[in-house]
């Protein structure tokens, strides 16, 4: 039987961590794909803060996972809004054509 | 008040330069006027006050350079030398300005025309009145550069601007050489104020112990004598200045400028400067034979070589530019056998008819629409009555004809000449007396065939040839007054009576011994008026009435003609010696050194470098935001990696 602790859980963060960080990079495709990466990020950070909330013995750290939780549903909100302005702007919401971030 | 004569025309320069266009044309032409003709009658004041009075003064008005032992002052020099100096520039310059009113009237330019103007006769009293080789220097070097801002002053005229620049060049050479006398005088004697340098020559030669002036200096692989070097150097300044011979060929081309201007600057003072300079350092010359006989060698051979070639000459202005050449070379032999005061006295009477010459002749081309050539006039004596009379008086000025100016002043060069006593004074005498026969024909010819024989110009008619304004004529009047009697006025004061010298030069001009004052031979003083007036009816005869037989010599010797009519080939010579060669290694410096090397290296490599860095620095601008983002991880990964391993 596995015992498990925080080194799991900070594990588990890392992997869906670094996931996240080739999803963003990786994906050629997709804009909402780097959205849902960036989502994950973000709940890679949750998990190291809930496990080291427990082993810590601190409520500090669940207290801000829930915040973080609503700020993000309010910004992966305002991550779509602005996808959807932007494909009806320029037709398109491919990671390739959007490349006009350039002198 | 002496001041004023130097500043006026300073001050006329720049009111005219730096404000003609917010006054206008007509009131700097005005103003530069009023100012140089105030400033002449200033100098006739002083010229009477140093006559009458014994007048004498050195007005320091500020000290200019004072390291170590070199001390120089900006100083205002009044001596009987500067004084006759002053009234020649002053006069002539105010002349020559009121005449340009009327010569320049259709010029687009007329401020900057009289800046120029002004500006030059500040700078020519600079040279004239400095009591040290500084400011000399400064007033030379000025002079320089207003003749260079006058030749060129149709700056759209392409030969105007090669003549500008010949000259500029053709003096750099001749000014090499006064700087490095400069530069030894200063070497040798530790000052350069014209007093102490002077006092420190005779004492030297007087103790019989000689530690610098005999001293051996090697220049140029020979041997020299430290005085006979400082006075060629100093010559080879004068030559240059003065048109001598071998640097002479930039005044005949000098003549692109504006008429005025070769009456004033390539005429009466500029080109004089080199006499000044060798009269103002009679202290010097005196102890140096060698460098007297070069000076006598070198006048004298100008004095014919100019004469031969105005002989045959065609351009009007050209003819009497060479007449000033060999003019100047009659004061130079003057100094080189001893009688500055003779010199310094052509050098005066000169100004006055050699003015006198251009300013008519610039009416005369005036009158034919800007036509030089004098195979294309001929016939309008009638028609141009005033300006024929002037260019008589001033012709038989130049020529010496009895009573005139001239006659006082060259007789009086050649009769020195003789009195000399030793082998290059009897040869340049006899020279002197055969170009003084020459002139005499030029000058003639010059006469006949602008206002005799028949009107030869196809391009206007002769009706349409007209007399020039008044405003032209009245400075020719009064040029003509001092070329008729500038000679026989001031003789006495210059060169005194037979047998009795004059003291007027006092301590200005110095002799070793003084000039022989015995009578020359009868035949010498009769025989140089002989042959002017015997060369007016020849000349009348081989111009207007028989003009065959001068076809007819040409003909027979065109080699010697066309070696005249080519300057004795001294351009082309020039040409395949100095400037092709010197033209090569510019082009090798512009083309490889400068092009290739500096250019290379320097701004366009660099230039090229970052533009190849930049293109590749463009391309991590992609506008992707997914490679954005992996930089920015990158970066933050390596810097939290720098920080946990620190």
């Amino acid at each position: 039987m596995i015992n498990i602790g925080l080194g799991h859980y900070l594990t588990l963060g890392a992997i869906i961590f670094t996931i996240g960080v080739i999803g963003i990079f990786l994906n050629r495709k997709n804009i909402i794909v780097i959205l849902m990466s960036i989502e994950l990020i973000l709940l890679a950070v949750n998990i190291n803060l809930v496990a080291f909330s427990i082993y810590l013995n601190d409520l500090s750290g669940q207290v801000f996972t829930l915040f973080i939780l609503t700020v993000a549903a309010a910004e992966a909100a305002i991550g779509l809004a602005i996808i959807v302005v932007y494909f009806r702007n320029s037709g398109t919401i491919r990671v390739e054509e959007i490349n006009k971030l350039k002198g | 008040m002496e001041l004023s004569v130097i500043i006026l025309p300073l001050v006329a320069s720049v009111i005219s330069g730096f404000f003609g266009r917010y006054i206008g044309d007509r009131n700097s032409e005005i103003v530069t006027s009023v100012l140089v003709s105030v400033s002449a009658i200033i100098s006739f004041v002083i010229f009477y006050n140093v006559i009458a009075n014994n007048y004498e003064e050195n007005i320091v008005i500020a000290t200019w350079i004072n390291s170590g032992s070199l001390n120089v002052n900006w100083s205002m020099n009044i001596d009987p030398l500067s004084a006759v100096m002053l009234v020649v520039v002053t006069s002539v310059s105010s002349l020559v300005h009121i005449y340009s009113i009327g010569y320049m009237s259709h010029d687009p330019h007329k401020p900057r025309f009289m800046a120029y103007l002004s500006l030059f006769t500040f700078t020519m009293l600079m040279l004239v009145t400095s009591d040290n080789f500084i400011q000399l220097f400064f007033g030379w070097e000025g002079v320089g550069l207003c003749s260079y801002f006058l030749i060129g002053f149709w700056f759209k005229k392409e030969t105007a601007n090669a003549a500008a620049i010949k000259a500029f060049l053709v003096n750099r050479v001749g000014d090499l050489g006064l700087a490095l006398g400069i530069f030894l005088i200063f070497h040798l004697f530790g000052t350069l104020n014209y007093d102490e340098v002077f006092k420190q020559i005779p004492s030297v030669a007087a103790a019989g112990v000689t530690p610098f002036l005999n001293k051996e200096l090697i220049f140029l692989g020979l041997n020299f004598k430290a005085v006979d070097l400082i006075c060629l150097l100093l010559f080879l300044g004068a030559m240059g200045k003065s048109a001598q011979i071998f640097l002479h060929t930039w005044l005949p081309d000098a003549m692109e400028g504006p008429t005025p201007v070769s009456a004033l600057i390539h005429a009466a003072t500029m080109v004089t400067a080199g006499v000044f300079l060798v009269v103002r350092c009679s202290p010097i010359y005196e102890y140096s034979e060698l460098a007297l006989n070069v000076i006598t060698v070198v006048g004298m051979t100008t004095a014919i070589f100019a004469a031969t070639v105005a002989l045959v000459q065609t351009d009007i202005k050209k003819i009497i530019a060479y007449s000033t050449c060999s003019q100047l070379g009659y004061m130079f032999f003057a100094t080189g056998v001893g009688a500055y005061n003779v010199a310094m006295f052509h050098l005066f009477t000169h100004a006055f008819f050699k003015a006198l010459l251009f300013l008519g002749s610039g009416s005369v081309i005036h009158a034919f629409k800007d036509e030089q050539d004098i195979n294309q006039m001929g016939g309008v004596w009638k028609k141009l009555p005033y300006t024929y009379v002037l260019m008589i008086v001033g012709t038989l000025a130049l020529t010496g004809f009895p009573l005139m100016s001239g006659f006082y002043s060259k007789d009086a060069i050649i009769e020195f000449a003789y009195l000399r006593g030793n082998t290059a004074g009897y040869y340049a005498a006899g020279i002197g007396i055969f170009t003084a026969f020459l002139t005499s024909i030029y000058s003639w010819r010059l006469i006949f065939k602008t206002f005799h024989g028949n009107y030869n110009n196809r391009n206007i008619k002769i009706e349409d040839t007209h007399e020039s304004p008044l405003v032209t004529l009245i400075p020719l009047i009064l040029l003509a007054i001092g070329a008729i009697f500038a000679g026989f006025i001031f003789k006495d004061l210059f060169i005194g009576h037979h047998g009795l010298t004059s003291n007027y030069w006092s301590q200005s001009i110095f002799f070793l011994e003084p000039l022989s004052s015995e009578h020359p031979p009868y035949w010498i003083v009769y025989l140089t008026p002989l042959l002017v007036i015997i060369s007016i009816p020849l000349s009348y005869y081989l111009f207007v009435k028989n003009k065959k037989i001068t076809d007819e010599v040409v003909k027979g010797n065109q080699p010697l003609y066309k070696f005249l009519l080519n300057k004795w080939y001294f351009d082309e010579l020039y040409e395949v010696v100095f400037v092709k060669s010197s033209k090569k290694v510019g082009i090798f410096l512009w083309k490889f050194f400068d092009l290739r090397i500096i250019d290379g290296f320097g701004p366009d490599g660099v230039s090229k470098i970052i533009k190849k860095l930049s293109i590749k620095a463009n391309k991590f601008q992609s506008g992707h935001i997914y490679q954005y983002a992996f930089i920015m991880l990158l970066g933050f990964s390596a810097f939290l990696t720098f920080l946990i391993i620190k």
